[in-house]
């Protein structure tokens, strides 16, 4: 259990030299995808310019959600290329080989690959972040800063968790269910603005069910120092990062239970 | 001209075939619009000043925007893909038919497939449900229908362009992805053009862009008169010829270069 | 103490059945027809260290599903099986550390890799101490003639020489059972023998416990002194190899190369076989007549350019006990 961390770390370093031997190519991708992720706060702030303000949020209120949930969205993705990979895994029948290995299968999943190239919405949701930093003059006590790094943290924790899910249904169904690709990028895109703004029906799936709301929305409360709604405890912000982790285990749970299906159906 | 139907027609069909695939962007296009649509609502909420459109019509717009998303040249086909990285290219070659016009007939066939399978459930429940509107008279419905197919044209134009640049690996990828956030942006995919700064607007009319969504869309919901149309479709016609005699050059040239790979 | 024991194993599959065209795909969604199929209908065997099992059987016979049983993959529906001390499906990491299984059609090696760096991601897999793995990869170097193939990437090798490195991949953490299936299917006559050579290596001089799948009846006779065979989910026999061959019927066939043409070949203690042209294969019973006998009254009648005489080709053999199964 122990050598894991070093295991994880052969993987990612075979999985990125694959990548690096088209190095043009990989350069070329990761700029390309720093752009067209980038275009996205392009046309936020094109909207700000137009209509000044969302709500009661102002632009670099709404810069700081956004660059939350684009860092949070960033580190998930790459780290989860391997589910992406796994209805195919099942499909080929290569599954079985993981299940003959001395290891976890939600490691050896995992571990598969490791997208680097994606590493252009990080960039640009770090550079909006930091923009909005200096725009608000947030002042960088620990607490924010802790606050502000759980939250991405367990916004990654969330969107990890979605993709799980996602990968969990190919134990099932050879469709990919679309269900999830909706929640994903369509959570995603969501939380770049802040949660009041949808109707109610909406903002209770992100709240409740699938916790988007706790990538940025629930966290900024405390980050921004806003009044809190009367309904929502004081200790909600602090805690919102827990919800994500939550629905990473419970998510976890979900593929355990569709590893034991497809052990006791075969392929 | 008949091998070219014969060719659109099979491309059609096949593709239609994959009717699961077809409708997976069923459901991230409808979760999209209504992100887009609650955004917009929000913000016409917020402030007060008389607007350049109205957020019905915005919200039409967008939503037209999500139905014909396939049709808009930001990816390339994988089949094309695939056939330039393995080195089937050569046995293209093969064909007594010139190449270009070839793939420029095979991807109208794909993206009108892909577009007529992943809309029409889309307008339905967008219609129904989410505020989308008709067109705005019958002439302004006729008058989409002909910027639209301008619109196809041009676009598969863009898109053979991209398919020929890949015969270049690395600045063909740079061409597409580069490309494709122009495109999105600067075609009124992302924001409604007009809603865009004035300097903005003025570098758009001086692009290709904006006559494969922005134009034809503002013809459905009546904010461009259709007496503009006939200059419309002229503004696509000239660029789509730009670019098909931009592709046809660059396909000369980049056959030199084209190994047969396997055996 | 048996390596291997099972114990009236049984696994059933439950098999949807859908109709073709929209109207079955669309009645399919509302209610879908399913059959069970029992793959596993109560097998039982025990293995001892050190043997060369056969595991034969016709497609869909429960083959591979004993093999994913023992191997842990796959959770069976009833029945006891204990491998080394250890239930496979319920002990599960445990249980692979101590086993290898090479599929025949699909390589467990990374695709892009160069052999060396799969088989040294393996060794960090498996835990294989640095010293031991060393030995043991530059004795499978020797034995299968990998020294020029360790750096080259995988998805460049040939299906024989992929199969030898596939084999080495799967003996690198020294299991004491190896499962194979179907190791020799593709491949050209040269790499059968070389792997059919090391495979008959590994169990007779390091005492590997070997348990193989095969269609190919060439391998269980040059490896196999038992063979399990099974149809239907159900062991229909368990044996010397011998047995196989007494158990369906005493029988060799004769065959003539005739230098006429179209003359008819009647013998009565002979039964026609087969006849492409002028050469005619006739089955015989051993002990009701002879060969010699048999050869001479033909050659009496006919003029016969060349002979030979064989036993029973064991596909067939399989084929009339599978028949002999029921189905």
């Amino acid at each position: 259990m122990w050598d894991t961390p070093h295991l994880y770390g052969r993987y990612i370093g075979i999985s990125i030299r694959s990548q690096m031997q088209y190095r043009a190519s990989f350069v070329m991708q990761t700029i390309g995808h720093f752009l067209v992720t980038g275009i996205e706060f392009l046309a936020v702030w094109a909207l700000f310019a137009r209509f000044g303000q969302l709500k009661g949020w102002s632009l670099p209120e709404v810069a700081l959600l956004y660059g939350m949930a684009q860092v949070s969205f960033a580190i998930a993705d790459a780290v989860s290329r391997g589910y992406d990979l796994f209805g195919n895994l099942v499909k080929s029948g290569d599954f079985d080989r993981l299940l003959l290995r001395p290891r976890t299968t939600q490691f050896q999943v995992a571990a598969q690959e490791i997208t680097l190239k994606r590493i252009g919405r990080l960039t640009q949701g770090l550079a909006a972040l930091a923009w909005a930093a200096m725009a608000l003059r947030l002042p960088a006590t620990p607490e924010r800063v802790a606050l502000i790094g759980a939250a991405i943290v367990g916004g990654a924790c969330l969107f990890h968790g979605l993709v799980i899910l996602q990968a969990t249904a190919a134990f099932w169904t050879v469709e990919s269910l679309e269900i999830f690709n909706i929640l994903t990028y369509g959570g995603a895109t969501a939380a770049e603005y802040p949660l009041t703004i949808y109707h109610d029906w909406m903002r209770r799936l992100f709240t409740w069910i699938v916790p988007i709301a706790c990538v940025n929305y629930l966290p900024a409360y405390a980050i921004l120092g806003r009044p809190r709604p009367p309904e929502m405890p004081a200790a909600l912000p602090w805690l919102s990062p827990l919800m994500g982790l939550a629905f990473l285990l419970a998510a976890r749970q979900a593929w355990g239970f569709g590893v034991r299906h497809y052990r006791s159906t075969g392929s | 001209m008949t091998p070219y139907f014969a060719i659109l027609r099979a491309r059609f069909a096949a593709v239609l075939q994959y009717r699961a695939a077809a409708f997976a962007g069923f459901g991230t296009q409808l979760a999209f619009g209504l992100v887009l649509i609650y955004v917009y609502e929000a913000f016409y909420r917020s402030s007060r000043g008389p607007q350049p459109m109205a957020l019905g019509e915005v919200v039409t717009y967008i939503w037209l925007g999500q139905a014909l998303l396939s049709l808009l040249p930001w990816d390339t086909e994988p089949d094309v893909r695939a056939l330039i990285r393995d080195g089937g290219v050569a046995y293209e070659l093969l064909r007594p038919v010139d190449l270009y016009a070839l793939w420029y007939v095979r991807t109208v066939a794909w993206r009108l497939a892909r577009a007529a399978l992943r809309s029409t459930p889309l307008v339905i429940v967008a219609m129904v449900f989410f505020q989308m509107r008709p067109p705005a008279s019958l002439a302004a419905g006729l008058a989409w229908a002909a910027a639209t197919a301008g619109a196809v044209a041009l676009a598969c134009a863009m898109t053979s362009l991209y398919h020929v640049s890949m015969l270049w690996t690395v600045a063909g990828e740079g061409v597409t992805t580069i490309s494709a956030t122009l495109v999105l942006f600067l075609s009124g995919m992302m924001i409604p053009l007009p809603l865009l700064p004035a300097w903005v607007q003025r570098i758009t009319a001086a692009l290709p862009f904006r006559g494969l969504v922005d134009l034809p869309f503002r013809l459905y919901i009546g904010s461009i008169p259709t007496e503009r149309l006939a200059g419309i479709l002229l503004e696509q016609a000239g660029w789509t010829l730009a670019f098909v005699a931009l592709g046809r050059w660059l396909l000369n040239r980049g056959l030199r270069r084209v190994a047969v790979q396997g055996g | 103490m048996p390596q291997i024991i099972v114990e009236n194993l049984c696994k059933t599959f439950t098999v949807h059945e859908r109709s073709s065209g929209m109207g079955g795909a669309l009645r399919g969604v509302i209610r879908r027809r399913s059959r069970q199929v029992h793959a596993l209908d109560g097998i039982s065997f025990s293995v001892e260290p050190g043997e060369l099992i056969g595991y034969i059987g016709p497609n869909g016979a429960g083959k591979s599903t004993t093999v994913k049983v023992l191997g842990g993959i796959l959770v069976p529906d009833g029945g006891r099986c204990v491998v080394m001390g250890r239930v496979p499906w319920k002990q599960r990491i445990e249980h692979v550390r101590s086993i290898g299984v090479v599929f025949g059609q699909r390589t467990q090696l990374w695709w892009d890799l160069p052999v060396v760096e799969s088989f040294d991601l393996l060794r960090d897999i498996y835990r294989v101490p640095r010293d031991a793995y060393a030995r043991t990869r530059a004795e499978m170097t020797e034995l299968l003639d990998l020294a020029p193939l360790l750096d080259v990437p995988v998805r460049q090798l040939s299906l024989g020489q992929r199969m030898r490195c596939d084999l080495a991949a799967s003996l690198l953490h020294s299991p004491d059972i190896l499962f194979l299936d179907e190791p020799t299917i593709g491949l050209d006559a040269v790499s059968k023998l070389a792997v059919r050579d090391f495979v008959r290596r590994l169990n007779r001089q390091r005492g590997v416990t070997v348990i193989l799948t095969t269609h190919d009846m060439d391998d269980i006779e040059a490896l196999c002194s038992r063979v399990v065979v099974i149809a239907n989910g159900q062991i229909a026999l368990d044996g010397p190899l011998e047995e196989l061959r007494r158990r369906v019927s005493s029988e060799r066939r004769l065959t003539v190369d005739l230098a006429g043409d179209g003359e008819e070949v009647f013998d009565p203690d002979a039964i026609l076989v087969r006849r492409e042209g002028n050469r005619v294969e006739l089955s015989f019973d051993p002990s009701r007549v002879s060969a010699a006998t048999l050869i001479a009254r033909l050659a009496q009648r006919h003029e016969v350019s060349d002979l030979f005489v064989q036993d029973v080709p064991i596909e067939e053999v399989v084929a009339r006990l599978y028949a002999e199964m029921g189905t």
